[in-house]
């Protein structure tokens, strides 16, 4: 037996840890926290890079909501903060539309995607399926270091003269295509593709690492249908990563093309001032289509991870097993594929032919099932349970709730008919904030209160995480259900002042609500930095298993060692949902006891 | 750690790695160690890649209504002058491209039998047949070019009937706008560029394998198994192929 171990590097590496696990002599300040290769570090580090983006992404959307809810007033502190993009105290257009460019991308890419499944699938997938590390450890810290490098690229675009990419997270030819259309279609937009580029590459090193981790690198006994859920989620995660981000690289390919060639993929009878374009015979809804094929899919890769942790959490802190496992699995088997096959119901309005867009609200509205399934068995869940009001438990439940309000407006939009009215307005806005971007937020909250001693060995300050979770919560509903009337009155997105509508005027103070929730939502996530810092350092000492909960990662000493455990990996019995079992003393079963007597008679009826 | 490394070079069988942790844990589903695992899955990936590609050339050509004859395009030879064999060229790149694979093929077998020399042998001519096949690519591409094609411009238009006719740059001088439709030189440069950027990394990544199984490092490891992760690339490059092949050249 013990010759197997040696029959990869890898392998080899991870026992040698294994065995003599944390003692490490040769390990500097730069190869453990830096240039780590251990999961759990590199975890950190997404996480945190991603705190950092989270608070520029934040920082943007409070300057755009400034001038959206006080159009005609001057800032002159803004200007001397901010320089170039106040003119007279007022922000300037191009910069508005830098700002919800890098606002959206930041937050879709950096945050939700990037941060939210490297954090939880690095921490995650081998602590909670008994592995020394990821298949790959180098590969994982090449994932942290090319979404660094992706980051870099972005953020320096900041400072060009001629500003950040501006044609919206989208990025849409032919503004995109064309560096004459507007200021930030020229570097700006260059320095955007180029980045994304790098950071497909780095979703794509991370997500081949965790769906290799995941069918290979389990522990003894924990087979694929007694994974916890979170695994299962963030396994379809990567597994939509790998299908659906290669074709955004074709199509920004192709634009990087059209930008730099001079050819036409995306580009056909264009006259700028005055002047007719040689380009001929290119199709801007081609750029459309490829860019959904991902786009879609790429809301569901933000959402997952979320509804996986929440999954898990809802039943550790309702004492209940999880109602519906496998209906739980096999609804995101059905998200996931229906994900691929709904991308075109953002392109109703774009000229497709009108059968088609029929077509594709049929799909989009089929994919109203696995997710009412999800919500149903949340709610189960937590149903009569033994309810711990904790910060994970709030945030899980708040998730579910953001999920549902947003999870319908969908069903509204997914009507192609509808969808001509609703269209590009802030209907759209509201709908997409609230089901993907608060809600996942709060999920991903939700993971970082729950694993926070898992991570570092400490707890997170109660208190303030409860004014935290109130804050966030009301507030959130605060900025974005108005948004919903806005957008039925017709108030267009991505526009930098509506004050040429009289019709709008009577959105004023609305707006203005709006903004303030926004400032004050913001500030409460700066408490929950410091709650976060401080509590690393100075937070209460957590014990091996705060929560009672059932898997494998509270087994794992909390200090955190390489290779995560000393001697042997625990060995797996049972599912993760073992919770208030009738006849058993404690109301939780770890994965790793054995079945009882009368369990394993049981199981042979 | 002494102990295992020296098992390691005892090694004479050939023993594939695992398809669980290596610590007596749960195997895969595919049975297949996590290296594969993880190549299966990035070719998928790759796949969705260039099925974008080849999506988008369908698109964009049927949103034309003429569309250049690929026998009148792709009909030149080298050292044969102004001697017009359709497709003829192409069939030679493509028989290569093939050749090469079953070559690999010969080469992941004789890793299975831990022979070096043979996994050497038949890497190398892999390698060449790669690298032959990418100097075809640069002869035709240099080819068209010269004959004024370009990414942005396209000399082969809709004469006469219907009939696909060479606009000659040289003698009819050069027109404002593209005399044929522009997407085709787009697409084709773009893509069989993009394949060909694909074999590149094949060959670069092929003659890496061949130095390391020269330097003895995959007998050291036990088995080959980096060979046949690098065959499965190789042959997923030659499928891509067959499908540039199609589109391009017999649509
Ligand atoms: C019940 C399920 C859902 C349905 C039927 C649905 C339907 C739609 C439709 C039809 C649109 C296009 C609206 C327009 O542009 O006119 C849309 C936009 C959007 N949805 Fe959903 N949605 C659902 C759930 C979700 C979820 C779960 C997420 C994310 C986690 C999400 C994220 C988005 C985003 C980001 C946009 C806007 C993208 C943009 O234009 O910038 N949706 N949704
Ligand atoms: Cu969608």
């Amino acid at each position: 037996m013990e010759t197997l171990h040696t029959v990869t590097e890898q392998h080899a590496h991870a026992t040698a840890h294994g065995h003599d696990g944390g003692h490490h002599h040769t390990e500097t300040f730069i190869s453990k926290y830096i240039f780590s290769l251990d999961h759990k570090t590199i975890g950190k580090q997404f996480l945190i890079t991603g705190m950092v983006w989270a608070v520029i992404g934040g920082l943007f959307s409070v300057l755009f909501r400034i001038q959206l809810g006080w159009p005609d007033e001057t800032f002159p502190f803004l200007e001397r903060m901010f320089g170039a993009w106040y003119t007279d105290g007022k922000l300037n257009p191009e910069a508005y539309y830098s700002l919800i460019t890098m606002h959206g991308t930041i937050m879709v890419f950096f945050v939700l995607t990037a941060s939210l499944s490297g954090t939880f699938a690095n921490v995650l997938i081998p602590l909670q399926l008994g592995a020394r590390d990821m298949a790959s450890p180098l590969m994982n810290a090449l994932s942290y270091w090319f979404f660094v490098i992706s980051g870099i690229i972005m953020f320096s675009s900041l400072f060009l003269p001629t500003g950040a990419a501006s044609a919206g997270w989208t990025i849409y030819p032919p503004l995109s295509a064309l560096p004459q259309t507007s200021p930030g279609s020229g570097d700006g937009m260059t320095l955007w593709l180029i980045s994304m580029v790098l950071f497909v590459v780095s979703t794509l090193l991370g997500g081949l690492n965790y769906v290799s981790t995941i069918l290979n690198m389990r522990t003894k006994g924990m087979s694929l249908f007694k994974m916890p859920l979170t695994v299962w989620a963030l396994f379809f995660t990567a597994i939509i990563g790998i299908l659906s981000f290669p074709v955004l690289v074709s199509g920004v390919v192709l634009l990087i093309f059209d930008r730099t060639l001079g050819t036409s993929f995306y580009l056909s009878h264009i006259v700028i001032g005055g002047v007719p374009q040689p380009y001929a015979g290119g199709s801007p809804i081609l750029f459309q289509h490829l860019f959904w094929f991902l786009g879609h899919p790429e809301v569901y890769i933000v959402i997952l991870p979320a509804m996986g942790m929440v999954s898990e959490i809802l039943a550790v802190h309702a004492r209940k097993p999880i109602f519906g496992y496998k209906a739980m699995i096999f609804s995101i088997l059905g998200i996931t594929i229906l994900g691929f096959i709904v991308w075109a119901h953002h392109m109703f309005m774009a000229g497709i032919n009108p059968f088609l867009g029929s077509v594709f609200t049929f799909f989009t509205l089929l994919i109203a099932i696995p997710s009412a399934v999800k919500v149903f068995n949340w709610i189960t869940t937590i149903w009569k349970g033994n309810l711990h009001i904790t910060a994970p438990f709030l945030f899980a439940v708040g998730f579910v709730s953001m999920f549902i309000s947003g999870g319908l407006t969908g069903i509204w939009l997914g009507n192609s008919t509808i969808d001509i009215q609703l269209h590009d307005t802030y209907f759209v806005v509201a709908h997409f904030h609230i089901v993907m971007g608060i809600a996942a937020f709060f999920g991903m909250f939700a993971g970082i209160y729950h694993w926070f001693p898992r991570m570092f060995g400490r707890m997170m300050n109660t208190n303030l995480a409860y004014i935290h979770f109130a804050i966030t919560f009301i507030g959130s509903y605060l900025i974005f259900w108005p948004m919903h009337f806005q957008g039925l009155a017709g108030v267009p997105r991505r526009y930098y002042t509506n004050n040429n509508f009289e019709i709008f005027a009577v959105f004023n103070g609305m707006n203005k609500v709006i903004s303030i929730a926004a400032i004050i939502v913001f500030l409460a996530q700066l408490l929950f930095l410091v709650n976060f810092f401080w509590s690393i350092f100075k937070g209460k000492k957590s014990s091996q298993n705060p929560w009672n909960a059932n898997t494998l990662e509270w087994t794992s000493p909390v200090e955190g060692i390489h290779g995560n455990w000393h001697g042997d990996i625990p060995e797996v019995h049972r599912w993760a949902y073992d919770y208030s079992r009738p006849g058993n003393e404690s109301d939780f079963i770890p994965q790793n006891f054995p079945l009882t007597e009368k369990e394993k008679t049981e199981a042979d009826h | 750690m002494a102990e295992v490394l020296e098992i390691k070079e005892h090694h004479t069988v050939h023993q594939l790695p695992t398809a669980d942790n290596g610590e007596g844990g749960e195997k895969s589903p595919m049975n297949i160690s996590y290296g594969k695992t993880m190549m299966w899955y990035f070719l998928l990936s790759d796949a969705f890649t260039f099925s974008a590609f080849l999506i988008a050339y369908a698109c964009l050509r049927l949103g034309h209504k003429w569309w250049p004859n690929p026998n009148d395009v792709f009909n030149a030879m080298p050292f044969m002058g102004h001697h017009k064999i359709p497709m003829g060229f192409v069939s030679i790149m493509t028989f290569i491209l093939i050749m090469s694979s079953v070559f690999v093929v010969r080469a992941v077998q004789e890793g299975h039998r831990m022979n070096k020399k043979g996994v050497m042998y038949w890497m190398f001519w892999g390698i060449l047949g790669g690298a032959a096949f990418l100097g075809c690519q640069a002869w035709e591409w240099q080819h068209l070019l010269a004959e004024g094609m370009r990414p942005f411009y396209n000399v082969f238009y809709e004469g006469k009937d219907g009939l696909t006719t060479l606009w000659n740059v040289h003698e009819q001088g050069k027109p404002l706008f593209s005399p044929g439709p522009v997407a085709f030189g787009a697409l084709f440069f773009g893509i069989t560029g993009f394949h060909g950027f694909h074999v590149f990394t094949g060959v670069c990544l092929n003659i890496w394998g061949f130095f390391a199984t020269a330097n003895g490092t995959f007998e050291k490891r036990g088995h080959y198994e980096m060979i046949e992760k690098l065959g499965l690339y190789w042959h997923f490059v030659d499928l891509v192929w067959v499908f540039v092949f199609l589109a391009f050249y017999l649509m």
